[in-house]
């Protein structure tokens, strides 16, 4: 920079003074001039004030209208399904069409003995990747791989379960199976009961863990002993709602249990190798039938089934109220 | 071995004083027994990262027959005619893309504007209020009621996405569909001309699907998003009050900036989900094989397409399907960790501060 430039930078920093000078006088006059104070009152009259009640009135209205399905839904389940429940549903098998009455005992099993081999399958092996993945260093490049892992199957679309359970299973074993269905649904649980798994041991304090391997406990006897019944709790209410969730899905059983209208005990025999009913998928054939007795089971089915959701969903939530943590 | 200092293990511990184990250093056997439980761990959380690998080659290995006889046409055909041998599932890709871009409109107007009502208190603060008006704000049992009430709303807009698909569909099928369906073709005869109105709601369609869609996505924009909003820091929000603004100068000036990598994070989580979402789609979205942009057209999804060919699908059509599937295999597993992606981000960039 020249030694020319300096006058003009110099004239204009003292003008600048000046004029800060000539604020300073007048600030010392009337320190309040120039501020219109209307402008920071509170009232509805004033734009601000106004759009923002508007807005919190319009949240407010979009929240209540959030929740209209959810009792639309449920005020549809307890009406339609409601007046078709009874005892029978549960004992008998479902009618063929035209015909008058029957149930879907069948359904109940085939649904909870399906989730009960996704969850043989999926408990042990979810708790003990949590227990990896909560125990495992924050730089281990599995522990990431298998985080990352967890976190996309959790948004895995369920249909792409019964696609690989249908090439994997079904093609390979020659026919649908409650086993097909059971791993397909064992695809959509593992993701949220590892994720849970590990939350819930991350959570159990630190001094507990210190202690036990202070006292000379190995690692697999801290896990054993310590984190696992500590964060037991939270680990159960994983479980619980992965186990909710797996009662309800519906397309990855569609062509691995595909359905059947008979139990799957025949004669003595007990398979689980043969097409099995589910309540879910029942619910998706007899809502496309042009029969009023299959649409009102469909209904009866669906109130069944939220209820079963509803009790998993809130028996796993009680749970979590008893997690210990830091 | 050592003991959990536990009540219930009193008695073992003086039995293991006693007999002078606790000062054993750990045996060969549970030395081994650790050994193994630490590798098994290990293994089973590696097979979760086998398992998508085997997700991916079993879909992809299946689908070669028909990836090496249709190629890079089937993603741009139009027809799909088992008899003839012709598969094309543009229609399928448009629809599932433009279901889910409506249903993520709505699901996330609704579902911020949710997250916003429960992160701002506003439920909490006008029981509260009307408490004090009786005096009972300060009550051992009223007094909780405030947050009992604040939680229960949490609780009930995560209901909704604990109502299986099936039974949306259902709904859907029987309750929408009949309530929509004056409106809808009102709206065609009286504003036919603008595409979006082109045809009539003769049953199943796009509007009802998505409808139902916005629904069952909407627990997991308002759930991420009001994690989001909660853990902005407080001293933003009073900084904010301090320097005059009102409470929605507040939540749209500092808030919803703050926590919107978060939200965002959300919202592509919520659109994967909608691409995948198949039931009530299967049953509202009237499997009609046509590329349109009527909001009451029955069109098609590739998760539907699947979901109502794989059940009959002869041997020729398995391949074809199992192609279909692993573009939306390709196209959610995208959007899901692009989704794990952002929300880490945020995450990591939420600790930082």
């Amino acid at each position: 920079m020249s030694d020319d430039n300096k006058a003009p930078i110099f004239s204009a920093a003292q003008e600048a003074e000046a004029r800060l000078h000539q604020a300073e006088d007048a600030a010392a006059k009337d320190p309040f001039a120039g501020i219109d104070f209307g402008e920071l009152e509170l009232s509805i009259y004033r734009p601000r004030t106004m759009f923002s009640i508007i807005l919190s009135f319009g949240v407010t209205v979009v929240t209540l209208l959030a929740l209209i399905p959810l009792f639309a839904v449920l005020w549809m389940l307890i009406w339609r399904g409601g007046q078709k429940l009874s005892v029978v549903l549960f004992t008998q098998l479902p009618p063929a069409p035209l015909e008058q009455g029957g149930g879907f005992g069948n359904a109940i099993i085939g649904t909870l003995i399906m989730v009960g081999i996704a969850a043989v399958i999926t408990v042990p092996l979810g708790i003990l990747t949590g227990v990896y993945l909560a125990q495992a260093h924050s730089d281990s490049k599995l522990a990431g791989a298998v985080r990352f892992s967890a976190k996309v199957l959790t948004g895995f679309p369920s249909i792409l379960a019964g696609v690989f359970a249908y090439g994997a299973i079904v093609l390979a074993t020659g026919g649908y199976s409650a086993i097909a269905g059971g791993s397909a649904l064992s695809i959509l649980m593992l993701p949220t009961i590892i994720l849970t798994a590990e939350s819930a041991i991350a959570m159990v304090p630190a001094r507990m863990k210190e202690a036990s391997i202070g006292m000379g406990a190995t690692g697999a006897q801290t896990v054993w002993m310590v984190l696992l019944p500590t964060a037991m709790p939270g680990i159960f209410t994983g479980v619980m709602l992965a186990i909710a969730r797996a009662a309800g899905e519906t397309a990855p059983l569609l062509f691995t249990a595909l359905f059947s209208n008979y139990w799957l005990s025949s004669g003595g025999h007990f398979n689980l190798m043969q097409p099995t009913a589910s309540l879910a998928v029942l619910i998706y054939n007899f809502s496309g039938m042009p029969f009023k007795n299959q649409v009102e089971l469909a209904w009866a089915a669906a109130l069944v089934l939220v209820v079963l959701v509803l009790i998993t969903n809130l028996i796993g939530q009680s749970f979590s109220k008893g997690q210990v943590t830091q | 071995m050592a003991t959990v200092p536990n009540t219930t293990r009193i008695q073992d511990d003086v039995t293991a004083l006693s007999a002078g184990q606790i000062w054993q250093p750990p045996s060969r056997n549970q030395r081994w027994i650790d050994r193994t439980f630490r590798q098994l761990c290990r293994t089973f959380a590696a097979l979760t990262v086998v398992l998508i690998v085997f997700l991916v080659v079993e879909i992809g290995t299946k689908a070669i027959p028909a990836l090496s006889e249709h190629g890079i046409s089937f993603l741009y055909g139009r027809t799909w005619d088992p008899n003839k041998g012709t598969f094309g599932i543009l229609p399928e890709i448009w629809g599932t893309l433009y279901t889910s871009l409506l249903a993520l409109l709505f699901g996330a107007f609704f579902g911020v504007s949710a997250a916003i009502f429960l992160s701002e208190g506003y439920l909490s603060d006008a029981v509260f209020k009307l408490l004090k008006v009786f005096n009972l704000h300060f009550h051992p049992v009223w007094g909780k009621l405030p947050q009992r009430l604040e939680a229960l709303l949490k609780n009930l807009i995560e209901l909704l996405a604990a109502v299986p698909s099936v039974v949306y569909g259902l709904w859907g099928l029987f309750v929408v569909i009949p309530l929509l369906r004056p409106l809808c073709n009102w709206l065609h005869t009286q504003l036919g001309w603008i595409p979006f109105f082109s045809t009539d709601l003769s049953g199943p369609g796009i509007l009802p699907a998505v409808i139902v869609l916005s629904i069952m996505i909407l627990p997991t924009i308002t759930a991420i998003s009001r994690d989001a909003l909660v853990s902005v820091p407080p001293k933003l929000r009073m900084a904010a009050y301090g320097l005059g603004a009102t409470r929605w100068e507040t939540i749209l000036g500092v808030l919803l900036p703050t926590a919107s990598r978060g939200i965002f994070g959300g919202i592509v989580l919520a659109f994967g989900r909608a691409l995948g979402e198949t039931m009530a789609l299967a049953m509202l979205v009237g499997n009609a094989n046509r590329l349109t942009v009527s909001l009451f057209s029955p069109a098609n999804t590739l998760a539907a397409l699947l979901a109502n060919s794989f059940p009959e699908a002869g041997a020729k059509e398995i391949p074809v399907l199992m192609y279909t599937a692993l573009v939306l295999l390709a196209i959610t597993l995208v959007v899901n960790m692009f989704g794990a992606l952002v929300l880490e981000r945020a995450a990591a960039k939420a600790e930082a501060k």
